[in-house]
């Protein structure tokens, strides 16, 4: 059957063109500008969760020093942070910022299938950031019931937000849920049928395997949380008892019974899990991309990495259980997901593996998008690795709700996720903008935050082991913890500020380089991938000029041997098609290859 | 969650991968031939609107799918034993009739669609519409008599799954007959019938999903 781009035999499908400020850049329907509105969104929202972790560090490496955090802000602040770095950064900027930018570039599409519901989904988006960030005006405040919102404590007196806070949060998160979903039929669609002639799924670069496997999840994976928020929703503002058991509270007893608050985790934790690789699987697509270009050298093992990406997809709605060992649940099913949390291991062993081996004797150019790349290597293999600990149910045991926990999970979700983000702001800000940022200030930003993230998060697995427990306002005099585990988390708190103050690096950078920035051409990476082929940089709406390219070969020709360049696009015609290719190999050119 | 959720979760999981290994055996570092004749899954020819519409299926009913495992598991008597059954209202055999006469209706306007002559067309639509409608009357009908009857305690889980469920899904085709006012306002305004053939096959397709949902839902709240 032969393959027809969706954009070649619907004539029907026109592009809105945008006539005056307002639709360019507010009611835009073109995906890249809906692109950078997700990424400044959602920067900005990350920044406020950023503030609230270092507050956070400050009330537990000195305590009683700072009067304006209350334990119940300490709570609201954990919360708080939690839910917008999950949800509102991570899976707004990688789906929602990359998601837009990078699949209709990378496929050879003009835009998304459904440009007006993808404007849609942006403005649900930052609706839903709205909501959430009202939380912090109303009485009683955001709530404190931690990221995980587990019942009966959050709809309970005695929990900070109880009543408004908690409202707003899950209606915040119903809303986001409804924009996602939104955005996420759009990037299927387009995937699926909007690719140009030649870009089969098999020559898609990883980045949009990623992006594509992970809106898949997102579209499985957050009713269970649209269904746990519409039915805690009911327990609050209706009195049922979905998940509230009969419970005394504060020396009275609400009108409650019978509900089960483990009900609520399965829900949860069905979508919670999955959502680790709705972060992670793009993430994985970006970096492979990535270490591609900067060494040089094709993919190590493409189809594995295929196979990996949708290997780890699937498997990923069959563990959410090894996140409630200690809940009570039957012991035979901490037996079946301790098992199968160790099989998805495999699948992304794997991919560590290609990543090293595609670096292995590569022509490595350490440009700043590298240089992020491979700190993700680090810090991904060492959550990973500690992840292995957990995922055991023997090993889990002792070490839940300890800082063990805190530590890993930022390693291989918190930084590891933002470290590849850095990686792609950097590598694709010059397409974007057409500009070049200032390589000194990103290299120092880079080492600054690589080597502040490992002081943060390396002495917490520590921390772990002696039993500090997460979540605690304050310690006080237990003394199961020693002097030093506080002179730990003073120094923890220092890396902290270093690693929130040096992202005003990162910041400053990229508005300087808006308007001084040297300017960077077409292909500065000399990248294969269609985005870098565009007529444009930035590229105009439509992206492509008057015809769409043609794809010829897959994402990967580097250091292709009898080429005269050590990169050949994708949309170069093979041998006798005016190809870039030579006929011998004497003309490799040795200052490339 | 029930192995039965996660009997779900295997087969669909095989079911994707069984779809996907054709593709995935591909070898895409060799060369290859004219670009517009390779092999590849977009070879199967669907409007994008079409791809959309079944993969938000494919989002609704996970959604679905969870609502009635969260029923099933919070009626388990390990800790439902404030589950006391309810009455269900006889309306609900009638509103059940009325969203298979409605799915019929709509089913005979997607055939008629592409025929010259649209009387019939918008006869089927109008009739598909209006039983929906009277659908959703019946569905507020019976959350009315349950409301006015001794069984209205909103602490009986079986009471609030009741609500909740049928809630759910009245939303949905709430949202289904937004759309289905857009496409009949196009033919009442005498669109082009093959500028309106896909909304309307799109439409039936939905009406016939959301029958079946609600033949699954009104069946467990009938065991129960």
């Amino acid at each position: 059957m032969a393959f027809v781009a969706l954009a070649d035999r619907d004539n029907d499908a026109h592009l809105h063109d945008p006539e005056t400020f307002i639709t360019k850049y507010v009611w835009s329907q073109d995906h890249k500008v809906i692109a950078i509105q997700y990424g400044v969104v959602s920067i900005f929202v990350g920044l406020i969760a950023l503030a609230l972790s270092v507050m956070m560090r400050l009330q537990l490496a000195f305590p009683e020093s700072f009067s304006f955090i209350t334990p119940n802000d300490y709570y609201q602040f954990v919360t708080m942070h939690g839910m917008i770095m999950v949800v509102y950064l991570l899976t707004a900027l990688f789906l929602g910022g990359f998601g837009n930018y990078l699949i209709p570039l990378m496929c050879g599409a003009r835009d998304m299938v459904f440009p007006y519901l993808n404007m849609l989904s942006f403005w649900t988006y930052f609706l839903s950031v709205i909501i959430l960030l009202a939380s912090f005006f109303v009485p009683g405040g955001p709530t404190g019931a931690g990221w995980t919102l587990y019942p009966p404590q959050t709809i309970l007196p005695g929990t900070p937000g109880n009543e408004l806070g908690i409202l707003l949060m899950l209606l915040s998160l119903a809303v986001f849920i409804v924009a996602f979903t939104m955005g996420g039929l759009n990037y299927v669609t387009t995937i699926l049928q909007a690719r140009c002639r030649g870009m089969t799924l098999m020559r898609m670069p990883l980045s949009i395997w990623g992006i594509f496997t992970a809106t898949v999840l997102g579209l499985l994976a957050f009713p269970a949380l649209l269904v746990s928020a519409i039915m805690m929703l009911f327990d609050l503002l209706l009195g049922t008892s979905f998940f509230m058991p009969a419970i005394l509270s504060m020396g009275e007893m609400p009108d409650y019974q019978g509900g089960t608050p483990i009900l609520f985790q399965h829900l949860f934790w069905f979508f919670g899990h999955p959502e680790v690789y709705i972060v992670a699987l793009p993430a994985f697509g970006i970096v492979s991309d990535i270490l591609s270009v900067h060494a040089r050298k094709n993919i190590f093992g493409y189809r594995m990495m295929v196979w990996a990406i949708v290997g780890i997809g699937a498997l990923s709605f069959v563990v959410w259980a090894h996140h409630m060992y200690v809940s009570g649940m039957n012991p035979y099913f901490g037996f079946f997901f301790a098992t199968t949390t160790l099989i998805i291991a495999i699948p992304t062993a794997i991919k560590v593996y290609n990543w090293v081996l595609t670096l292995w004797k590569g022509n490595i150019r350490l440009k700043v998008p590298m240089l992020f790349s491979i700190g993700f290597i680090f810090t991904f293999t060492h959550g990973g690795l500690t992840g292995l600990f957990l995922g055991n149910v023997t090993v889990d045991l002792p070490l839940s709700d300890t800082y063990f926990v805190i530590g890993h999970f930022h390693m291989v979700m918190g930084v590891s996720p933002v470290l590849v983000l850095f990686a792609a702001i950097y590598h694709w800000y010059p397409k974007m903008t057409g500009k070049m940022y200032n390589v000194p200030m990103a290299k120092a930003h880079f080492w600054l935050t690589f080597v502040s993230a490992y002081s943060l998060y390396l002495p917490m697995h520590y921390l772990g082991i002696l039993g500090v427990p997460r979540r605690y306002f304050a310690y006080g005099g237990a003394e199961f913890i020693p002097a030093s585990a506080q002179s730990l988390n003073v120094g923890i708190t220092m890396a902290s500020i270093v690693l929130a103050t040096v992202q005003l690096l990162f910041i400053i950078n990229l508005i300087w380089a808006l308007k001084n920035g040297k300017p960077s051409g077409d292909n500065p990476w000399e990248a294969t991938t269609l985005e870098w082929q565009t007529p444009e940089t930035p590229p105009k709406h439509g992206n492509w000029g008057p015809e769409l390219p043609e794809v010829y070969r897959w994402a990967y020709d580097y250091s292709v041997p009898g080429a005269k360049l050590d990169y050949i696009p994708q949309n170069e015609p093979h041998h006798g098609q005016g190809s870039v290719e030579s006929d011998s190999d004497d003309a490799v050119d040795e200052t490339k290859v | 969650m029930s192995m039965w959720t996660l009997s779900v979760a295997l087969v669909c999981a095989l079911i994707v991968w069984a779809v996907l290994v054709r593709y995935l055996m591909a070898q895409p570092w060799l060369p290859a031939g004219d670009p517009g004749n390779l092999d590849d899954i977009t070879a199967v020819d669907q409007p994008a609107k079409k791809v959309g519409l079944y993969s938000f299926l494919g989002a609704i009913s996970s959604m679905f799918i969870l609502f009635i495992t969260a029923y099933l598991m919070r009626m388990d008597p390990k800790h439902g034993a404030d589950w006391f059954s309810i009455p269900k209202p006889g309306i609900l055999w009638i509103n059940t009739l009325l969203l298979v006469y409605s799915s019929i209706s709509m089913q005979h306007a997607k055939s008629v669609a592409a025929q010259p002559g649209q009387v019939n067309l918008k006869r089927g639509l109008l009739i598909g519409g209006l039983f929906a409608f009277l659908f959703i009357a019946g569905q507020l009908w019976a959350w009315e008599t349950l409301h006015g009857s001794v069984h209205f305690h909103l602490s009986n889980p079986a009471l609030a799954f009741f609500y909740l469920l049928t809630g759910v899904h009245a939303i949905h085709l709430l949202g289904g007959l937004y759309v289905w006012g857009r496409v009949t306002s196009r033919v009442f305004n005498n669109a082009r019938p093959e500028s309106v053939a896909l909304s309307i096959e799109l439409c039936t397709t939905y009406w016939h999903y959301l029958l079946l949902v609600w033949l699954v839902l009104f069946g467990i709240l009938l065991l129960t």
